[in-house]
């Protein structure tokens, strides 16, 4: 057998991996009896299932009828940049404060574009910072910590 | 009839309804509800006009921001954010030949043409008037069938719910696109990331891992925002942008009695076919424009300006994808059971207002189920009345390059999902989830079945633990209740119709678009 479709065999796999883990680690909670069924009983029996059509998936990827498909290239710049610069906001919102974070995450999310320029991202991030100030902070009034949080270290 | 007309009298007294706020510390008497559907539209369509930024991710988006409203005006303006991005998104289909969504891809193909022809007022306009005359009938027709459908949803018990539930979701995937096999997979896995968290029988916690913010389960607004709004940035980004705006005048607005003449059986058509599918779980809308063009595009006089710029080719399927998405919210409020990504959304947000989708809202909470219905039906005339004359400035809008518009979504998406439990956590669970939704875009695997099944994994489990404690553990229990049997019986004959090749060349023929 020869894999034609590539998209297909990996999300098989993909699948059938996260059913797998859900199958293992809910066979450690009590698994109960039909009538009385238990914490574990669904969410093993639905990733026993899992693993099933995620394997039925990477099968038909084999079958000479599937069109034949590669998985297209990952654009891992605007993923690490934008992913990065969001999970950088959870981490140091807590201590560096809004203020700060808004700009760190228009900065850093803006250079995943190709039509990167500092005059425009800063701008941006100005205009922005002043729209949450006002929208979120002002009107709003949401809670968030602002400025700077040194004393926790 | 006369119950008809005191429920929508009910509603009427709910929306236009004078409060009295505080504002600047004055206190002010105001129809809130009025407002708060006038934001919802006006921001709806903001954000629907702009590229690269569906409805779900719009909607999720938005949730934070309507939590401390009051729940009526919370899920009015939420309402109204759904069918204002859903016009927002016809408008950038005949501008810039972008479809905002799915249900719109149809209307690019002859409003793009309209709009090279210099009748771009004109295609707009269609579009407007087509979508409140489908808005009204199809408002009208949820008001008739929710009282009699709610009936009926009293009768069920958790067999005839869980079925149901497996119904809804193999029709939400098979009147989609793409493989059938691969989206149940993708609701399965939803559903086991629904379940993440405290199990409410024993109290165990469940893939919890010892850490107390996923006790309490996996916050959907992180889910969404992760796998739709992250996912989407990242692809437009690495798709680099080519558009082509029609920026030149927008000459006349209003169309010739010619127009209206041609324009007026096609819209009718429109909201009847979008109207009966709306119902149906899943790609309703899309499919409701896609068969209404088909439809016109059959029994026209004039065939061979289908694809040139025929008016008919932009009304039948803008009424018809208004009208679905209007009557998609009869199974969600009858039976509380989101029939797409969007429904799934809302229900999230009203159980966060602590309100229980099914069919006891209408009975215990009369105001808030009519109030909604009736401001559906004010939104839809305030998106007339108000985004024509607006037009130029939404046009001015999608001149905004991507490079300034998306870290300005990433700051509302980040605030979004921090504010609604003031938790880092979340928005790094958010990040992951982007990862996770950018994976599956890759493999060509698709977020909307992920969501449904994730909101609907709990009240699965839990009517499917209830249906086999009544039956003594006897699983002959879904096929012995004679309504349970048919809703099962109705799934099996849609996946066999769905798999039939005939049909499965057909359904790739009229997706190939997306």
């Amino acid at each position: 057998m020869k894999i034609r479709n590539y998209k297909d065999f990996w999300a098989g796999l993909l699948c059938a991996a996260f059913g797998l883990f859900f199958a293992v680690v809910g066979s450690q909670y009590r698994f109960g009896t039909a009538a009385k069924m238990g914490p574990g009983y669904f969410p093993t029996v639905l990733g026993c299932v899992v693993v099933v059509l995620g394997l039925l998936v990477t099968l038909t990827s084999m079958s000479p009828k599937a069109a034949q498909e590669r998985v297209p290239a990952f654009a891992w710049k605007p993923l690490v940049l934008v992913l990065g610069a969001v999970a950088l906001f959870g981490l140091l919102l807590n201590q560096l404060g809004l203020v700060l974070c808004i700009v760190m995450l228009v900065c850093v999310s803006s250079m995943a574009s190709h039509e990167f320029t500092w005059k425009g991202t800063i701008l941006n991030a100005t205009a922005l910072l002043v729209l949450c100030m006002t929208v979120f902070v002002w009107a709003l009034q949401l809670q968030f910590p602002l400025w700077p949080n040194l004393t926790l270290g | 009839m006369d119950t008809l007309i005191a429920n929508l009298g009910i509603g009427f007294g709910a929306v236009l309804a004078f409060e009295q706020v505080s504002l600047f510390g004055a206190a002010i008497t105001m129809p809130m509800n009025v407002l708060y559907c006038f934001f919802g539209v006006v921001i709806g369509t903001l954000i629907g006009v702009l590229p690269g930024l569906g409805p779900v991710a719009t909607i999720a988006m938005l949730l934070p921001a309507t939590y401390s409203l009051p729940p009526l005006g919370g899920l009015i303006m939420l309402a109204g954010i759904y069918y204002g991005a859903q016009y927002g998104g016809s408008t950038t289909a005949i501008l810039v030949n972008l479809p905002g969504e799915t249900s719109s891809v149809v209307t690019c193909i002859d409003g793009y043409q309209m709009a090279r022809r210099g009748r771009a007022g004109v295609a707009l306009s269609t579009a407007a008037i087509g979508s409140f005359i489908a808005g009204c009938i199809g408002t009208f027709l949820l008001a008739a069938f929710a009282a009699p459908l709610s009936e009926i949803a009293f009768e069920f018990g958790p067999a005839e719910y869980f079925s149901l539930m497996v119904l809804g979701m193999i029709g939400a995937v098979a009147l989609a696109s793409g493989s059938l096999l691969k989206a149940v997979t993708m609701i399965c896995i939803g559903l086991l990331g629904g379940i993440v968290g405290t199990d409410v029988n024993s109290g165990v916690s469940r893939y919890a891992f010892n850490t107390p913010e996923l006790a309490d389960g996996i916050g959907f607004v992180a889910v969404a925002m992760g796998v739709f709004g992250f996912a989407e940035v990242i692809s437009n980004l690495a798709q680099g942008e080519k558009r082509e705006v029609f920026t030149n005048k927008l000459t006349s607005l209003f169309p010739s009695r010619e127009d209206i003449r041609r324009m007026l059986p096609p819209i009718l058509r429109g909201s009847a076919l979008g109207s009966a599918l709306g119902v149906l779980p899943g790609g309703g809308a899309a499919l409701a424009a896609f068969g209404s063009y088909s439809l016109e595009k059959k029994i026209s006089k004039n065939k061979d300006e289908f694809g040139k710029g025929a008016i008919e080719g932009v009304a039948a399927p803008e009424s018809a994808n208004n009208a679905a998405s209007q009557t998609s919210f009869i199974p969600l409020l009858t039976l509380g059971l989101p029939p797409n990504a969007v429904m799934a959304l809302m229900v999230g947000a009203m159980t966060i207002h602590n309100i229980q989708p099914g069919p006891q809202v209408m009975t215990s909470n009369p105001t808030l189920f009519w109030g909604l219905i009736v401001s559906m039906w004010v939104g839809n005339l305030m998106l007339v009345v108000l985004n024509l004359p607006l037009i130029g400035m939404w046009v001015k809008l999608l001149k905004v390059p991507y490079r300034h518009l998306y870290p300005a979504i990433l700051v509302f998406c980040c605030i979004g999902v921090y504010t609604v439990n003031n938790s880092t956590f979340d928005v790094l669970m958010t990040a992951s989830f982007g990862v996770l939704g950018y994976l599956f875009h890759r493999l060509g695997c698709e977020g909307a079945p992920l969501l449904l099944g994730f909101v609907l994994g709990p009240m699965m489990e839990e009517n499917f633990r209830r249906s086999l404690l009544l039956s003594r553990g006897d699983f002959s229990v879904f096929i012995t209740r004679p309504l349970s049997l048919a809703l099962l019986v109705a799934t099996v004959v849609l996946i066999v119709i769905v798999a039939m090749p005939a049909i499965s060349a057909k359904r790739q023929e009229a997706f190939q678009e997306d």
